[in-house]
Parts: structure tokens; C-alpha cells; sequence
């Protein structure tokens, strides 16, 4: 696992983090605005589908509402984006062929819930400066990437 | 987690209960208040830490609203948990098996009471350890410590407020044990968590127990036996 970015509702940047050595570092900015473009790709690949979906009322047969960029590959490394029901997105950089990606999302979405959202000095929206989620998921992802 | 006395019966109730069309308390059709069900059906209760988590994090965002200053916002959370002592004090002691339902007559005593039942009823296990104060200034301090205390679990203090201590709760909860057995005390919370033994338990927090003057005092009189 390389890096990991959090993008709140708005668009703007509440948490980057780099786990590996070596990666190319960016300034904060640049991070910044690495969000936000994200966050208006993610929303225009929502739009976009060359099909119309037939207008169904059941909503067993309805098909899911389409979503934006879901995965990106290069060679060099894969970009993951989880968008959870609130509009908050995950960005996990991995290399290429790390497998299990979906369950690393899992967990450090799990770990967001735990010490971000129960902390009750967290603002919502704001960025993350939460000592016992720095914690657990440097503790987490070192592990991970050490094996 | 071990059962909190926080009552979930309330909701049951109120949905059994009819609108009737007179103000006041509403009772439910069977005629079954609260005070019908049986003590010990709660017994082994127990409540999702999640839900405790939030609930408890909101406890601590509304008292940081209405205070200006870390010792108030401790001593807001001291005040929420002192009922809550005095009210389990007389509930364990019921619970209790019959032949060793005792009534703790000594500091000794109660303070075992507090590490080994209470802490046992709310954690599901018993306190890290109890001292008594070696200072010869004050004699009556007694220290009882939780490496890891559970109300702290999620919660990451941000660094302009590192004294605060969270557990502070748990301190009303057992300055109302104290009070409640005869024995008033201030209790508080002291984070230790840096340290060199604190490095394991980085959470480690230490409860203060300060007895006053006079039951120092009543002790004093009392048989050593």
C-alpha cells in the first residue's frame, strides 16, 4: 500500500497519508488539488453511461444507480476510490498487483468509523487529527506492506 | 461489555402505552411500571460498545459547549456519573449472593468493593491495581488504576487539551459508590499514560480517591481487627 487519501462531501481534502519510501512527495497544495479534481471526475463519470436505463418501479430489478470511477490502473501502481453512502471517499494507491484490496478498504473504513466518527473532538468535514486512528492504521498498513 | 445501567426498559414501556387524553405520566395498558420488573432480570445484560461510544462522545460535546475550561468540562462529566454511582451501589449490593451481602464498614473494604464488583459490572473485569498514597502529607489518598479504560477507548484528545481526561465519568461513578456507602470522597482522573511503565499502556489513567477529613478520622476510632 502506498498512500491513502480521504475526500469529504465538498470535495476538499481531510486526510493524506504516504506508508511506502520512495514515493514522489507532493506539497500540500498540490495535494489540494489533487482532491478536488478527483472529486469532480468522480462526479462527472457518475453522468456519464451511453445507455438509458428502462424506468422500472420494482426496486428489486431496478439496477444500482451508476457510480463514478471506481478503479484506475497504471503500470506503476492502482488507484481505488470507495465512496461510502455519506458521499466520503477513500483513495487507496496500492501497487499493481496487491491482492485483497476490498478488504484493506474494508478495514480502514471500519477503523475511520471506530476512532474517527466516536471521537467527539472529531468536527465532521473537517480534516482528521485523531491520535488513535493515526494509530491503529499506521499499525495496520505497516503491517500489511512489511509481509 | 458488562450491562450499563442505562434503562432500555423506558422505550418497551412507552410504546405498550396508550395516548390517553389527561396531561401528566402516561402508564402502560398492563398496569407495569418500572419499578414491576424484577431486579436481577438485567443482570447479564449486556450493551453494544458502539452504541455506549456515541453515546458517550455526544455526553462529552455537550458539556464542552456550555464550559470554558478543561477542570469544568471534568467536572461537568463528574457530575453525570455521580447518580449513576449512588443508584449502582444499592443495585450490586442486592445482587449479591445471599451470605456475603455485606455492607462495607471500612475504607479497605469498600475500596475492594469498587476494584473487584463494580469494576467487574461495568467492564467485565477487575481494576489494575489499588495503592494507598505513600506522602506523609496526606494519608487518606488512595489511587486505583485501569490501564485501559474502556470510555477512553475511541476517543483521541487533540493536543491543546491534553490534560483532560475522559474518565472522568468513570471518577463520579465511583465518588457516587463512595458517597453513597458513607464515606465522602473526591474522586478524580489523572492520565499517566507517558511514562516508563506507561509506554506499554499508553492509556493508563489513575483514580485518585480522596477521603475527608472525617472518615479518616471514624477510621481511625474503628478496632483494628
Amino acid at each position: 500500500v502506498y498512500a491513502l487519501i480521504i475526500i469529504n462531501k465538498a470535495g476538499g481534502l481531510i486526510y493524506q497519508r504516504d506508508f511506502a519510501d520512495g514515493l514522489n512527495k507532493l506539497n500540500i497544495n498540490d495535494y489540494l488539488v489533487l482532491a478536488g479534481t478527483f472529486h469532480g471526475v468522480h462526479a462527472i463519470t457518475t453522468r456519464l453511461h451511453p445507455l438509458h436505463p428502462p424506468p422500472s418501479l420494482d426496486p428489486s430489478t431496478r439496477p444500482d444507480p451508476p457510480s463514478g470511477i471506481e478503479v484506475l490502473e497504471t503500470e506503476n501502481f492502482r488507484l481505488q476510490c470507495f465512496s461510502t453512502l455519506t458521499g466520503t471517499k477513500f483513495l487507496l494507491f496500492t501497487e499493481p498487483q496487491q491482492p485483497n484490496v476490498d478488504k484493506i478498504m474494508g478495514k480502514i473504513y471500519e477503523l475511520y468509523g471506530d476512532y474517527v466518527m466516536k471521537n467527539p473532538f472529531y468536527q465532521l468535514e473537517m480534516p482528521v487529527r485523531c491520535e488513535g486512528w493515526e494509530r491503529r492504521l499506521v499499525g495496520y498498513l505497516r503491517v500489511l506492506n512489511s509481509r | 461489555m458488562a450491562s450499563q445501567p442505562i434503562k432500555p426498559s423506558l422505550a418497551g414501556n412507552a410504546s405498550q402505552s396508550q395516548r390517553t387524553s389527561q396531561l401528566g405520566l402516561r402508564y402502560p395498558s398492563n398496569g407495569k411500571t418500572i419499578y414491576h420488573r424484577p431486579l436481577n432480570r438485567s443482570r447479564t445484560q449486556e450493551l453494544s460498545q458502539a452504541s455506549f461510544a456515541y453515546l458517550f462522545g455526544e455526553m462529552v460535546s455537550y458539556a464542552q459547549k456550555r464550559v470554558t475550561g478543561i477542570q469544568d468540562l471534568e467536572k461537568r462529566l463528574n457530575v453525570q456519573g455521580h447518580p449513576i454511582g449512588l443508584k449502582l451501589f444499592d443495585l450490586l449490593l442486592y445482587r449479591e449472593p445471599p451470605r456475603t451481602q455485606t455492607r462495607p464498614l471500612n475504607i479497605i473494604a469498600l475500596l475492594q468493593f469498587i476494584t473487584t464488583i463494580l469494576w467487574r459490572h461495568l467492564f467485565s473485569r477487575p481494576a489494575d491495581a489499588l495503592e494507598k498514597s505513600s506522602n506523609p502529607d496526606t494519608p487518606d489518598e488512595y489511587m486505583i488504576s485501569d490501564n485501559d479504560p474502556l470510555v477512553n477507548q475511541y476517543i483521541s484528545v487533540p493536543k491543546e487539551m491534553n490534560q483532560l481526561n475522559c474518565a472522568a465519568f468513570v471518577a463520579g461513578i465511583v465518588e457516587g459508590v463512595c458517597d453513597g456507602a458513607g464515606f465522602p470522597a473526591r474522586v478524580t482522573a489523572h492520565s499517566v499514560g507517558k511514562g516508563e511503565e506507561g509506554e506499554l499502556w499508553p492509556g493508563k489513567t489513575v483514580f485518585l480517591v480522596k477521603f475527608q477529613q472525617e472518615v479518616v478520622e471514624r477510621e481511625a476510632y474503628l478496632p483494628k481487627n
